[in-house]
């Protein structure tokens, strides 16, 4: 066990997406970092305030291209989304519909 | 783990309940009045009021039958009595329960009127109540144990933390020869693929599969109006960073571990009759609705993890909540039984969550109250197939 809480964590090595695991994120702020299946660290920096529980994205993402989580694919951008931007309903859609 | 009890009340039938209510059963909704006022006459009864009962028909029919005596037949109810407009669909439900060789009876109002009944149903009730009350627990094996699944208010932490900690524990558990159960057909929507492997033999995952394309053709696509029409993911998942179906449905399928494979696949309040392993029942994603279902196949006790906190409870099955949400621990704490948000900030992993999950189902099973009983949560919800005649 780490003694340093993360601030968002990974939970696969291929993820296109973080996920912000403390509340009070906001712009500009350095993230650390974990990812679970590797048990690995990264700092980043997040150019928008993202709330609990949200994801931001951990490389630039054009529209249309799949959007990759838990290793699986979870849906497609909908609108290019910078490294670093909040991924959420507004620019994430499903692909089954 | 073999090893690891707990202190029930082993039935008639040989199946063990964590609690010992005495029921007082609407066979519809024109009897949940005098079945509320049995309840109010001999204090520690449980009424169980809903909805439906009248002109229904077919499957919806039989799950309704299936529904009120798999919830008299549940190993947490010691005896029931049944209420009923008319005597012949009344005895249908009292026979049905009776097979588990429980003290059943059941009451008719047509031709005596609500008074006459409520009296007469009280002088049972008041017998079925005292009886209960000698009743004793005794020491039982951890596989002597039915658990129930199902996930609600989930947000992206219920896939960082409370859905896992659930996996390890059906893992652990599973192993061990307890009896659990998961359902929500339409949230697994995106991961189907990987549900279907999950079964014990392709056969089974065939059944499955059959399973969630059904609820797909005959429910969502003549119905839907955009996705899934707007009921997945919820506005409570969204609003805590799930976007997506594939999404949710990713976390969600977290909860059955990484070993474990489901063994059958149960139609909604069936009882499983394949022995100890994994079943997946064919549900609502609706908490009250599932959790109803699966306290009708038999299931004693319910494990609930929440992101955005999910407050249901269960009148006769408890409903155990565990949140890795550290604002949802923060915020509506009264409501969480087990606080897994230890796994966000890595102090704590997996294998102590489950362990943490498993101290806490065996405290729940020998008697402590779930933060839903105390509070009063009682959510009992008829799953309906289609209108009544």
């Amino acid at each position: 066990m780490s003694s340093v809480a993360p601030d968002f964590l990974v939970h696969d090595n291929y993820d296109a997406v973080g996920v912000v695991v403390v509340e009070g994120i906001t712009a500009g702020q350095s993230l650390e970092g974990w990812v679970m299946d590797s048990d690995q660290t990264l700092t980043m920096a997040v150019n928008e305030a993202i709330p609990l529980g949200h994801k931001f994205a951990l490389k630039d993402l054009k529209d249309g291209d799949p959007v990759i989580k838990y290793g699986e694919n979870i849906g497609r951008a909908v609108a290019d989304i910078p490294k670093g931007y909040h991924v959420h309903v507004h620019n994430l859609k499903t692909s089954k519909w | 783990m073999s090893d690891l009890h707990f202190f029930g009340y082993r039935r008639e039938n040989g199946r063990v309940g964590i609690r010992n209510h005495v029921v007082i059963l609407p066979l519809d909704d024109l009897s949940n009045a005098a079945c509320e006022a049995v309840a109010n006459n001999i204090k520690g009864t449980l009424a169980l009021p809903h909805h439906y009962g009248r002109l229904q028909f077919g499957e919806d029919l039989e799950l309704h039958f299936r529904t009120l005596i798999g919830s008299g037949a549940n190993p947490n109810v010691a005896a029931v009595v049944v209420i009923g407009i008319e005597p012949a669909w009344t005895a249908r439900v009292v026979d049905g329960i009776a097979q588990t060789g429980k003290p059943v009876q059941g009451f008719a109002i047509e031709q005596h009127g609500d008074i006459d009944t409520i009296a007469a149903a009280s002088r049972t009730a008041k017998d079925f109540l005292q009886t209960a009350s000698e009743l004793s627990r005794e020491k039982c094996p951890i596989s002597d144990l039915w658990v129930s699944h199902k996930c609600g208010e989930s947000d992206t932490t219920s896939g960082m933390g409370a859905n896992p900690a659930v996996g390890n524990f059906i893992d652990k558990t599973d192993a061990v020869g307890v009896t659990n159960c998961f359902g929500e057909t339409s949230e697994i929507t995106g991961a189907e693929h990987l549900c279907r492997e999950r079964a014990a033999t392709k056969e089974i995952g065939d059944k499955w599969f059959a399973t969630w394309q059904a609820y797909m053709d005959e429910v969502i696509e003549p119905n839907k109006t955009s996705d899934l029409s707007d009921s997945q993911p919820t506005k409570g998942n969204i609003e805590g960073g799930l976007t997506t179906i594939e999404e949710k449905a990713m976390g969600n399928l977290l909860k059955i571990g990484k070993k474990a494979r489901y063994i059958d696949v149960l139609t909604p309040a069936e009882t499983p009759e394949k022995g100890p392993g994994l079943y997946f029942m064919d549900t609502s994603s609706a908490a009250a609705e599932c959790v109803t279902l699966q306290a009708a196949g038999g299931f004693a006790v319910h494990i609930f993890p929440t992101g955005q906190g999910n407050i249901i409870g269960n009148p006769i099955e408890p409903v155990i909540k565990v949140t890795a949400n550290p604002r949802t621990v923060r915020t509506m704490g009264e409501h969480v039984d087990l606080d897994v948000s230890g796994l966000l900030r890595r102090e704590m992993n997996l294998d102590q969550a489950g362990d943490a999950l498993i101290d806490m189902v065996l405290r729940t099973c020998n008697g402590r109250l779930t933060a839903a009983e105390a509070l009063g949560h009682r959510e009992f919800v008829m799953t309906k197939l289609y209108r009544s005649a």
